[in-house]
């Protein structure tokens, strides 16, 4: 059996008297593309900050290649080789490509100096590794000038710089074009095919079915479904177990065995 | 037809001159002068700044302008706000204001004085000095980090504390160090060589690894991101509550070094020294060219804004026009280099 990179077992996070999470089981596998879906308010958002340590839970386990970890944050996290590639990017927009890159990881030598020419080449590397091959821009640019598609290859390239062990992408292709979706899509492969763990977080479930091994639906704080993808035939499955979960009932005019009466009531 | 070739972000004229024709533009990065006049835009706008009002005032009285005395008072005190102007850069580029530090020039320098005149050597009156400002800038820090506390407000409130302290302790005497004078301390901190103010050397020394550390050091570094973006800079690891803190302990140190300084210049410590320095401070930090915003700034162009402040009211008097005209220039090169950095400046978000 593959290592198991994460597992999660039980967490629960309440924000007062809210619940975000209520008894969360995850784990991700060695070399396996997990797809998280869920609906607005499902837990999705709280589930990652857990993940990638900026937000503590408030009760349960979290394992990192079968040891329980104490002391969770987000540099532990960084350190444990989990790195996430959050919705907003998580990029100083008045700093270079090079800072955003090295962001809480600068690399330095005596004392804390900058190794500053390294860092240069690295980014260079990595943006082309990325297929970030743009002419106008260097990596000191500032990353204010950069597309939407552009800061997202920032992101990235951060993420894969220390060869993490599980990457996660936060609706990655959310506000994206169709040629940097697919470039996307192709990042997660390399990464897959590199024996690297990825969590794909979408809302877009047809993003999520074409890319994914195995899938976690999220409903109202606790796991309703995890699916290898042989369980699952088509994304149109997906759909229809998240609105049967969403909507117990059924709703009317939307599948054959919904009852009107029913769900009237 | 030359003009169409010209690149979007063009620099001022007033920077890199009317008559420097540009036939071929090549990119950003290809053109080494191109590369640091953008990298260095605001420093080298208060550089304009700064020339353009020094021509003025040699215009207005050449013979004054050209004697050595007024540079060389100018030289003497210009040191002890450069040691503050440069901490409180790194303050404003995080995002934070510390207006405490003309409490903690005169706490330090206090306790710099309280050694001195026990009979102890001036260095380690100096090594005092900069553990209590360590402290007060820790103290300072935390209350403002870890209290949650807006810092412009409990910044301002800890400068009257401290110094309402000062006063009650001392009733208002001040401390003749008279025995400075004869000290080693002084010679290699406040003496003349070859007739320029020592104090100088050891500020552009100060102002130099400042600005290495703002640009080639892990601390600068994170200083921008927290600055510029502190959810991310938190989720990607960095301790952002512990490198505000920092930041308030630099200017804790470079306050106790300025009170110290200012202590060596006059042999006497006053109940009320560091007050003065407030407001000229603040002014040449934003005159230099840092934003009001976090996350950029500059060093060096606080550095030239610490010297054409302190220029304004020297030259102000020496040009011939009363005292009265001091506060009103003041606030017209302050009011211009706004103006001037913010067309300067792109702002992203």
């Amino acid at each position: 059996m593959a290592e198991r990179i994460i597992e999660l077992r039980d967490i629960s996070k309440s924000y007062g008297q809210v619940y975000a999470l209520g008894g969360v089981n995850l784990s991700v596998d060695r070399g396996e593309v997990v797809g998280l879906i869920g609906d607005n308010g499902a837990g999705k958002s709280t589930l990652i900050k857990i993940l990638s340590g900026v937000v503590k839970p408030t009760s349960g386990e979290i394992l990192i290649r079968g040891q329980p970890v104490t002391g969770w944050s987000a540099a532990r996290s960084r350190d444990a080789g989990i790195e996430t590639v959050f919705q907003d990017r998580a990029l100083a927009v008045q700093q270079t490509i090079v800072r955003n890159i090295f962001m809480g990881r600068e690399l330095t030598g005596f004392l804390g100096w900058l190794k500053v020419k390294k860092e240069i080449e690295e980014a260079s590397r990595l943006m082309r590794e990325i297929g970030f091959t743009s002419k106008v821009f260097t990596p000191q640019s500032i990353v204010g000038q950069l597309s939407g598609g552009e800061r997202q290859g920032v992101a990235i390239a951060r993420a894969i710089y220390k060869q993490a062990d599980l990457i996660i992408l936060d609706e990655p292709t959310t506000a994206l074009s169709l040629t940097e979706t697919a470039k996307v899509f192709h990042f997660v492969r390399q990464v897959r095919a590199s024996g690297r763990s990825i969590l794909f977080i979408g809302h877009n479930i047809h993003h999520v079915f074409d890319i994914a091994d195995r899938f976690v639906v999220l409903d109202r704080g606790k796991v309703a479904l995890t699916a290898d993808r042989s369980q699952v035939k088509s994304a149109e499955d997906l759909i229809n177990f998240m609105e049967d979960v969403a909507h117990p009932g059924g709703l009317p005019g939307l599948h054959d065995a919904g009852d009107p009466g029913q769900s009237a009531r | 037809m030359s003009k169409t070739m010209e690149p979007d972000l063009h620099e001022p004229s007033a920077i890199s001159g009317p008559g420097n024709p540009r036939k071929e533009w090549k990119h950003p990065s290809d053109h080494w002068m191109r590369g640091f006049i953008l990298d260095n835009r605001a420093a080298l706008g208060t550089l304009a700044v700064f020339v353009v009002m020094m021509t003025v005032f040699m215009i207005a009285n050449p013979t004054v302008f050209t004697t050595w005395y007024l540079y060389s008072s100018v030289l003497t005190t210009l040191p002890v706000a450069l040691f503050v102007v440069v901490p409180l850069v790194f303050v404003v580029t995080c995002g934070e204001i510390d207006l405490s530090f003309p409490a903690t020039m005169g706490f330090a320098s206090w306790v710099f004085a309280l050694v001195v005149q026990a009979g102890y050597d001036p260095f380690l009156g100096i090594a005092a000095a900069i553990a209590t400002g360590t402290l007060l800038g820790f103290l300072v820090g935390s209350l403002v980090v870890y209290g949650g506390l807006s810092s412009l407000i409990a910044t301002l409130g800890m400068n009257f504390l401290l110094r309402g302290l000062i006063q009650i302790i001392n009733e208002g005497k001040a401390t003749a160090l008279t025995s400075l004078a004869d000290s080693w301390a002084y010679k290699i901190f406040s003496s003349q060589l070859y007739g320029i103010p020592v104090q100088i050397f050891w500020a552009i020394g100060f102002v130099v690894l400042s600005a290495l550390l703002y640009n080639r050091h892990r601390f600068g570094a994170q200083v921008k991101v927290v600055g510029d973006n502190p959810d991310s800079a938190q989720q990607m690891g960095i301790d952002v509550k512990r490198v505000r803190v920092k930041v308030f302990v630099f200017v804790g140190i470079g306050a106790a070094i300025a009170g110290t300084f200012s202590v060596m210049i006059n042999f006497t410590w006053w109940p009320t020294a560091g007050d003065g320095y407030l407001l000229p401070v603040l002014a040449s930090v934003f005159v230099g060219g840092t934003p009001t915003w976090g996350g950029v700034g500059t060093v060096v162009g606080g550095a030239i804004g610490a010297v054409t402040v302190s220029f304004i009211q020297t030259g102000v008097v020496a040009a011939g026009l009363s005292g009265f005209y001091v506060q009103f220039f003041n606030g017209l090169i302050i009011i211009l280099s706004l103006l001037g950095h913010k067309w300067n400046q792109a702002r992203y978000r």
